[in-house]
């Protein structure tokens, strides 16, 4: 056999003889192809932020976008396959209008992630379909306070104070590893995000690209918004300085 | 035929940081008593109480269902479920079944973002707060009475008294009302459950 996987790749319910799925390994292939995301979790918010990689000069500003809304109280950023993505936000968006409708009350950001992992991983035990090529970072407010989730193609679903996904991973998690999660605001946060953004950008592979930065705290009443113009501004300014001073 | 059981009468009172609540203990089929200790105050979680009031069958039916999601919802959420998810699920069972029950619920319990809370589901399925509420058919004899005694921030003990004395004036003056008085005060280190006998009860004029 000449493929890759030597005959062990061909359905997501084979494990290959040293217990990898490949399909699902081959899912995350397609998120670390794509554009950065990063996300901090502050003491009263959460930022992220993402390098949308942009493929062609013709199109509109604002057009794919990656940040999403889910409920007021929740937003997520994602990082893979749109399309796949689209899924699971229309999936999220149904549970948490169910979660209200039976218990009168916000979904909480755990149970939410909680439920989309699984059904991510209802996509890697069957032969019939293929795992999302996408992961997706969750963001919002509850009665527990702040909260970050990231879910990936394998239906893990891990709490975070910080981390990032896609092409700069590695690169923005040893910068997110000196950020202070605790003593940080929210709006340094998104400056912090922004900075680390501009500095993993590879200009030599990907030129353009274009910030999108999402956030949720106390200042916005609870609820998750992309980043207002101002302060995206400031943010951007910010990033691009430290990013001239680096390379001074 | 078979007459449906009735139950009557509850009272449920928020105090600072708790609540307390109060029945009866009359069940009757027609004029006759089925029941006269009948415990009316029923455990949905550790800290979720239920007054029922109307048809027994129904009530017992729907709190059947309501701990057991809740009971299925406090695994999802590894963590004691809210009041208002109690009365949520109170709510969708008797709104979506209204034309074949009879249940007139008050749900109230302790949890740890609201405290103690009280919420009143009423024979549509509606679901209303409330600082108290009082329902079943012995409540209608009690509203001004209430209405006049209750102040906001009261203590624990005077809820006690308070819960204790409308029961008293209700089951005196309806006839489907009577029995013992029940009580059960909730907050945040659990349950405490009292029941005060019949010769026991607070006395007011008797004419």
């Amino acid at each position: 056999m000449s493929s890759v996987g030597s005959g062990y790749d061909l359905y997501v319910s084979t494990y290959s003889p040293d217990g990898k799925l490949f399909q699902v390994e081959y899912a995350n292939k397609a998120v670390e192809n794509s554009g950065t995301l990063v996300a901090i979790k502050t003491k009263d918010g959460v930022v992220i932020g993402i390098e949308k990689l942009v493929p062609s000069k013709m199109l509109c500003h604002g057009s794919n976008r990656r940040i999403h809304h889910i409920d007021t109280h929740i937003g997520v950023g994602v990082s893979g396959f749109l399309a796949d993505a689209r899924q699971l936000i229309t999936r999220a968006r149904s549970e948490a209008k169910q979660y209200r409708q039976v218990y009168g009350q916000p979904i909480p950001i755990k149970v939410l992630s909680q439920r989309i992992a699984s059904y991510n991983h209802v996509h890697t035990l069957y032969g019939s379909v293929r795992p999302f090529g996408c992961s997706i970072a969750i963001s919002g407010i509850d009665q527990y306070g702040p909260q970050l989730y990231m879910i990936e193609p394998s239906g893990s679903c891990i709490g975070y104070f910080g981390s990032s996904l896609g092409k700069g991973k590695q690169a923005a998690k040893n910068e997110l590893e000196k950020v202070k999660f605790s003593e940080i605001t929210t709006r340094e946060a998104i400056k912090e995000v922004a900075r680390i953004i501009y500095s993993v950008h590879d200009e030599v592979k990907d030129k353009d690209f274009e910030l999108e930065l999402g956030w949720i705290s106390n200042e916005t009443n609870g609820v998750h918004q992309l980043v207002p113009k101002d302060i995206f501004d400031e943010a951007e300014a910010y990033a691009k300085q430290a990013l001239e001073e680096a390379n001074m | 035929m078979e007459t449906p059981e009735w139950l009557d009468n509850a009272v449920n009172l928020g105090f600072d940081g708790g609540v307390v609540m109060g029945a009866d203990s009359r069940t009757t089929t027609g004029a006759y008593i089925a029941n006269r200790v009948t415990n009316k105050i029923t455990p949905i979680h550790e800290k979720i109480y239920c007054c029922r009031s109307g048809s027994a069958a129904d009530t017992q039916a729907i709190s059947d269902y309501v701990r057991y999601y809740l009971e299925m919802h406090t695994s999802e959420l590894c963590d004691d479920p809210d009041v208002k998810t109690a009365a949520s699920l109170f709510q969708l069972l008797c709104y979506s079944n209204k034309n074949n029950l009879m249940a007139g619920i008050i749900v109230a319990g302790w949890d740890k973002h609201q405290g103690g809370s009280v919420y009143n589901i009423s024979l549509g399925g509606s679901m209303v707060k409330q600082p108290f509420a009082i329902g079943g058919s012995g409540s209608t004899y009690i509203y001004g009475y209430c209405d006049s005694k209750f102040k906001p921030g009261m203590t624990k003990e005077e809820c006690v008294e308070f819960v204790k004395n409308s029961l008293a004036l209700a089951m005196f003056r309806d006839g489907s009302s009577g029995g013992v008085i029940r009580l059960c005060i909730i907050d945040k280190n659990g349950p405490e459950r009292r029941m005060i006998p019949a010769t026991e009860l607070p006395r007011f004029w008797e004419g």
